[in-house]
Formats: structure tokens, C-alpha cells, sequence
């Protein structure tokens, strides 16, 4: 499709065609994004009300379809306030900073065999770099609010992500060992095999993968995590000061986020876009062009549908736990997850080395 | 180099955990609190100097006012010590329908305490499934009041008028067919009694619900075991009543110990804490639920065996029926000597209290002989409570100080009256 496109605008100089796709491909990953950020915030209310024994929003639009458009359009009329005292450039940059990385992450993320922005061959480590950097804009944000409940907001979540970073990168380390590469395609590609279910790393690397996704959790600020916007101590932590748009910015960045980090957990654990019915079913009936076939078989419905049960967990923990004290989530971080990961990056290597199988033979 | 200072955090009084119009000046050490100095008197209405100028029945909707979760057992603190001055005593079946509605009362204080302590601590489940719960004894205070909240139920000689025999039922409309409706309304066809018998037998289930959310789950024991800790001692030093004192491992009710209504003929046990932490003041509260649970059982069942009249027949204090006043001179007296000046209290001072499910509400009064009180004083326990908030928050952290001021279960309708 990208060449007919490319053949199309021939009589255009080669570098601007070159820009027109990409910019194309990028709106083509974003606005869906957009879009699933915004019925996430639906989902979340949802489900988040089903458990709580009420019914969620349910009076704009038919069921209320149609309430993350009215949220959208309400934050976007109303009035960006600038706190007494308040640096505007860095008010500004806070939210900026928070989502443009968010953003950025996903141009490595794959979705299906080759369907991919950019298909680098360290998009592990890019990754890694993109959710690191979200913390600036925190940082920023909760400064330049010049409100002290922000500031302790910030400081908290800088502390918080730096911590859960270090746990999150040693589970990686391990998905990196046992696959022997650091593009998430190949990863994912490394899970395939005749077995389906057990051939996906959740199996050997269960600690990593529970590890990666708990400190994922923590990462995005999600409950039982929140204690940067810990909603009861400091109200809203570090956005406490945003309204409006800049608000709305913080919300799209955390929610994207959410979403990076459940696509993640799948991709790198729970076998990406492979179908889980390897070894379940005989082989003719995953491959080939029938609708039979592209439903069983490997493609972008299984990962969507994987994100979609990491998704409901984080909206699941959101409605049944407590929060941890700020001291606590560094405890369980430093004290359990970061030797967690530790020794079993070791056992990974030793099974890698060792050559166990069924997954590393 | 600048010298460092302390940090000063102001807390509230528009604050989601100020629970009300709490201002709290923190001094903060980084996370840790170094003084903890509660301004109060942010919901002061003057309700003792109010009730200097007005007959003493006019005072019972005030209290109702005070701890604007638990109602009820405000007003039999007033009421009780009316009687006590007038030398009179309710009924036995006004005396139990107190206890029923003191003991729903107290579920339902407890219930928005779960709630609200829980969504401090970031569970914000349990507070809707509380407030489920709470919708059923909401609409017991209605079917015998006709109030949702501010009932003005107990009144002196006995309570305003017997329990309905039938419930309130709810009707379908745009938004709710006749089938959910009727779903709604399968325990509301009897009489309250029936509504209230059904409830008890739901309710310890639900508990349990609760329970297995909170009771083991390893956050909350994180968030709770030993922070607040409070000794025995420091306890009956900082005058501390209620679940506080009974959390901190001394066994004190006024239930028990200066039984008052029909409380000494009902079987119920006091629990009581052991490490005086806010993990214990919650289980002592969670069993104090499942105690009213029970004591309202066995109000129910003697309330089904023994009618009779919940008013005293005295109509120099309770007002006669209507049909009488239509038709009798002197009760038409009566009424309007009641409803115009009300009635006098002999001269003297009494002090009575009674166990509310903060603790001891108690109420001084003193009679100049008019039909107004002279003084009155209420003592508060949240009062008490919140004065001690230094001392049970010094080295703890911010997110500790919000679990404090949950599990003292403080309403501000009571400490700044």
C-alpha cells in the first residue's frame, strides 16, 4: 500500500513523499490511540462502576457512548489558570514533556508481523528511554505550580518511577536474555512454538513478568500506586494546579501510558499477536486465508485482546486495593522486586545457557 | 548556608480527607510530621447558646444536627437527660424502639466510618458498598420518622409514634420498570419490623463482604497496624471514649456499665483492642457491627411479642392525640399550653450520657425552673479525640495522618457544635 501511495505523489520531490508517509503512518498509530485513550477513561468508569454496584455514565450518547467526547470538548472550552507566582514556560512544558514521550514510544511498538512505525533493532532500549523521560514533565509540573502540594506530588513521583525504572529494566534484561534480541519483533517472534501457551515467556520468566507488570502499574502512577496524585493525602499531587486542556494533557499521557504498558506486558510475555491456540488446534486450521483461519491464527486481534485483560486489571486494582504509603512502595521496590528480578535474570541465563526446553532449545 | 527550615503544609480546611472543615498545620520534615495543630471551629452554629432560647422539644432537631451521622443517639442523650430532671421514664416499648434505632444508628455511623476510613486509604469500593447498606437504614429512619436523617424521633416520655406497619414502596417511572421496581420492593411489603428483620439478616453477610476486602489484605494491614498507636493509659489520660478507648484494650461502654434504656436485658459483647492501633480500632468497630446486629435482632423480637404505647400518658409533657384535642377541653389545653411555652423543668442540674457510637456523648443541663434551659453543655467525644491528633500523628508520615483522622471518626458537626 506504501508503494502505491509513493507512486501516487511521484511528482513531488522524494523527500517531501518520504515526510507525507511518515507524518501518514504517525497519524495513522496516534489517532487510534487517541481514541482508544479516550474510551478507555469510558471503560474505566464502567467497569470501575459495575463493581461498585452503580452503572457509570450513562446519559451522554446512547449507554453513555458518547461521554469521553463531551469530557474532551468540556476541557477543551474551559480556561487554562495560571497559578500565582507560577513559571508559565515550565507550567507549559510539564504537560508537554509528560506526553510527548509517552507519545514517542509507541513509533517502535509492533502490532502485528512488520506492521510497525519504525522497526529499530534496539527498540527495547528505546522504550526503556521514552518512559524514563516522562518523569521530566512530572518534575516540572509539580514545580512550576508553585503550590506545595504539587511539589510533594512531584518529588514523590520522581522518586517512585526512578525506583520501579530499575526493576522494570532488570525484568527486560531477562526477556532480552532469553530471546536474544532487543526488537520487540523478534521477540515476540522467539515465542513461537508448537506449544502455544507454554511456549511464551510468562511461563520460564513468571516472576519477570509479574515484576515487570506490577512496576509497570507503579510506573504509570496507577493505583494501588497513586501516591503521586494519592487523591486523599495531597489531593491530586502534581497536577493539582492544571485545568483545562493542560490538565487533559496529564490524563491522555497516563492513560497512554497505560495502554504502552499493557501492549508491552503482551508483547513481551504473553506472545504478542501469536494465537494461543498453537498446539490446541491442528495446524490447517490456523494457517491459510479463510475467516476461520484469520480469526484462530496469529494476528493483531490476539495482542489487541491481551492488552485489553492487562487493561481491565489495571482498572481492576484501581477498584479492590488500598493505597500504599509513599515509604512502603520504595520498600517493596528496592527490598523485593529488584532481587526478584536480580535472581531470576540469573536463572534465566542459566536456562538459556543450559539450553531448557521447551523454550530454549 | 540558609538555614533549614521545616516545611508548613496547610490541610484543609478544603482538603478530601478533612473529613468536613478540618484545618490541619502541618510541620513536615520532608514526609514525616513533626507537629500536627488542628484548627477547629469551622461548623460552629452555636447550637448550646441556641438552645438557651427555646422550649426543650425545640432543641431535639438541633441535635440531630450534631453528629450528623448518628442522629438518633444525639437525641437520646437530650432526651434522656429531659427525663431524668423530670423524673420520668418512656415505656418499655419506647425504650426499645430507642435501643433498635440507637444500634441502627450505630450501623450506620460505622458504615460511613468504614467508608470514608477506606477511602482515605485509598479503597474506594467499600464506600459504595457502605453506602448500599446505608440506603436500607436510611429508609428505616424514614419509615418512622419521615426524615431521612434529621429524624427528631425521641422525644421526651418516649418516641414520636409507634413503629408503621406498613413500608413505603417505590414506584417505576421513565428511568426504572416495574420489574426492577418490583425486585426493590419484595422486602418492603410487610410492616418496618419485616424491613428491619430482613435487614438483619442480610447485614452480616455484607460485613463479611467488607471483611474479606479489608480484614487480611496485606495494604491495609500496612496502612494501619501500628500507626495511631494509642496506650491504655494515654487513652483514659487524653479522655477518650468509644471504640478509641475500647481499641487502645479497655473494656468501657456505657451499654454495660451505666446501662441505660433497656440495655442491661439485651445480651451483647464489648470488643475491645489490644495494641490500641488503627487496625484494632477497626476491628473493634467491625465487631461492633455485627454486636448491633444482634442486640437489633433481639429488639425485634421482643418489639413483635409486646405492643403497647410508646408515649407516656403524662400531656403535661407529651401532647394528647388529636382526636382528644378536637374534642376534650382540657387536652385542648394541653396542646396549646405544649405547643406554645412547652413545659418547665424543675430547678437543678443533671448531666446524662449515653454510649454513641463515637463514644460518650453526654449532655449537662441546667434548669433555672423556666422552659428553657439555663445551660446547656454537650460533651462532644469526637472533641476529645481530635485534641489528641498531635500526639497520635508525631513521626508518622503525611499519608498516616489521613488514616489517623479517619480512624478516629471525626465529624464536625459534633466537635464544633
Amino acid at each position: 500500500m506504501i508503494e502505491a501511495i509513493e507512486s501516487a505523489l511521484d511528482f513531488l520531490p522524494a523527500g517531501l513523499v518520504t515526510l507525507i508517509i511518515i507524518v501518514g503512518k504517525i497519524l495513522v498509530l496516534v489517532l487510534p490511540l487517541m481514541g482508544a485513550v479516550a474510551y478507555l477513561t469510558l471503560a474505566e468508569r464502567k467497569v470501575i462502576g459495575y463493581m461498585q454496584v452503580r452503572i457509570g455514565p450513562n446519559r451522554v450518547g446512547p449507554r453513555g457512548l458518547l461521554q469521553p467526547i463531551a469530557d474532551a470538548v468540556k476541557l477543551m472550552f474551559k480556561e487554562t489558570i495560571f497559578p500565582a507566582k507560577a513559571n508559565r514556560f515550565l507550567f507549559i512544558s510539564g504537560p508537554i514533556l509528560t506526553l510527548a514521550p509517552a507519545l514517542a514510544a509507541w513509533a517502535v511498538v509492533p502490532f502485528d508481523d512488520g506492521l510497525v512505525i519504525s522497526n529499530v533493532d534496539a527498540s527495547l532500549l528505546y522504550i526503556l528511554a521514552m518512559t524514563s523521560l516522562g518523569v521530566y514533565g512530572v518534575i516540572i509540573a509539580g514545580w512550576a505550580s508553585n503550590s506545595k502540594y504539587a511539589f510533594l506530588g512531584a518529588l514523590r513521583s520522581a522518586a517512585q518511577i526512578v525506583s520501579y525504572e530499575i526493576a522494570m529494566g532488570f525484568a527486560l534484561v531477562g526477556v532480552l536474555v532469553a530471546a536474544g534480541s532487543l526488537n520487540l519483533g523478534e521477540i515476540v517472534e522467539a515465542q513461537r512454538g508448537s506449544l502455544g501457551i507454554i511456549n511464551w515467556y510468562m511461563i520460564p520468566l513468571l516472576p519477570l513478568f509479574i515484576v515487570y507488570f506490577i512496576a509497570g502499574v507503579a510506573e504509570t502512577n496507577r493505583a494501588p500506586f497513586d501516591v503521586a496524585e494519592g487523591e486523599s493525602e495531597i489531593v491530586a499531587g502534581f497536577h493539582v494546579e492544571y485545568s483545562s486542556m493542560t490538565f487533559s494533557i496529564f490524563f491522555l499521557a497516563e492513560y497512554a501510558n497505560m495502554i504502552l504498558i499493557a501492549l508491552l506486558t503482551a508483547l513481551m510475555f504473553l506472545g504478542g499477536w501469536l494465537s494461543p491456540l498453537h498446539g490446541v488446534l491442528p495446524a490447517s486450521l490456523l494457517e491459510g486465508e479463510g475467516v476461520l483461519a484469520l480469526l484462530l491464527g496469529d494476528g493483531i486481534h490476539w495482542l489487541l485482546a491481551k492488552t485489553s485483560f492487562f487493561l481491565f486489571l489495571f482498572l481492576w486494582f484501581r477498584a479492590t486495593f488500598p493505597r500504599y504509603r509513599y515509604d512502603q512502595i520504595m520498600r517493596l521496590g528496592w527490598k523485593i522486586f529488584i532481587p526478584i528480578t536480580i535472581v531470576w535474570l540469573l536463572v534465566a541465563a542459566a536456562m538459556v545457557v543450559w539450553k531448557i526446553g521447551p523454550w530454549f532449545n | 548556608m540558609p538555614e533549614i527550615k521545616n516545611y508548613t503544609l496547610n490541610f484543609g480546611p478544603q482538603h478530601p480527607s478533612a473529613h468536613g472543615v478540618l484545618r490541619l498545620v502541618l510541620e513536615m520534615d520532608g514526609e514525616t510530621i513533626e507537629r500536627a495543630d488542628p484548627h477547629i471551629g469551622l461548623l460552629h452554629r452555636a447550637t448550646e447558646k441556641l438552645a438557651e432560647s427555646k422550649p426543650y422539644n425545640q432543641s431535639i432537631p438541633y441535635m440531630d444536627r450534631l453528629d450528623y451521622v448518628s442522629m438518633m443517639c444525639n437525641e437520646h442523650g437530650y432526651v434522656l437527660a429531659l427525663e431524668k430532671m423530670l423524673g420520668v421514664e418512656a415505656p418499655e416499648r419506647a425504650q426499645y424502639i430507642r435501643v433498635m434505632f440507637d444500634e441502627i444508628t450505630r450501623i450506620l455511623n460505622h458504615l460511613m466510618w468504614l467508608g470514608a476510613h477506606a477511602l482515605d486509604i485509598g479503597a474506594m469500593t467499600i464506600f459504595l458498598y457502605a453506602f448500599r447498606e446505608r440506603e436500607d437504614l436510611m429508609d428505616m429512619y424514614e419509615a418512622v420518622s419521615g426524615a431521612r436523617m434529621h429524624a427528631a424521633y425521641y422525644r421526651p416520655g418516649g418516641v414520636y409514634r409507634d413503629l408503621p406497619g406498613s413500608m413505603p414502596q417505590y414506584e417505576a417511572s421513565k428511568w426504572h420498570s416495574q420489574k426492577e421496581v418490583d425486585v426493590k420492593n419484595s422486602n418492603r411489603q410487610g410492616s418496618l419490623l419485616d424491613f428491619v428483620e430482613d435487614f438483619v439478616q442480610r447485614f452480616p453477610k455484607c460485613v463479611d463482604e467488607y471483611e474479606t476486602l479489608l480484614t487480611d489484605n496485606r495494604i491495609w494491614k500496612q496502612r494501619t497496624v501500628d500507626i495511631g498507636v494509642v496506650s491504655p493509659e494515654r487513652a483514659l489520660q487524653l479522655g477518650f471514649t468509644g471504640p478509641m478507648l475500647r481499641g487502645s484494650g479497655i473494656e468501657w461502654d456505657l451499654r454495660k456499665k451505666q446501662p441505660y434504656a433497656v440495655y442491661d436485658k439485651l445480651d451483647f459483647d464489648i470488643p475491645v483492642g489490644l495494641t490500641g492501633d488503627s487496625y484494632d480500632r477497626y476491628l473493634v468497630r467491625v465487631e461492633e457491627m455485627r454486636q448491633s446486629n444482634n442486640i437489633i435482632k433481639q429488639c425485634i423480637k421482643w418489639l413483635r411479642e409486646n405492643p403497647g404505647p410508646v408515649m407516656l400518658d403524662n400531656h403535661k409533657l407529651t401532647p394528647p392525640d388529636r382526636e382528644h384535642m378536637k374534642g376534650d377541653m382540657e387536652s385542648l389545653i394541653h396542646h396549646f399550653k405544649l405547643f406554645t411555652e412547652g413545659y418547665a423543668l424543675p430547678e437543678g442540674e443533671v448531666y446524662s450520657a449515653v454510649e454513641h457510637p463515637k463514644g460518650e456523648f453526654g449532655v449537662y443541663l441546667v434548669s433555672d425552673g423556666s422552659n428553657k434551659p439555663y445551660r446547656l453543655k454537650i460533651r462532644a467525644p469526637g472533641f476529645a479525640h481530635i485534641s489528641s491528633l498531635n500526639e497520635m500523628t508525631q513521626g508518622h508520615m503525611l499519608a498516616d495522618v489521613v488514616a489517623i483522622i479517619g480512624t478516629q471518626d471525626i465529624v464536625f458537626g459534633e466537635v464544633d457544635r
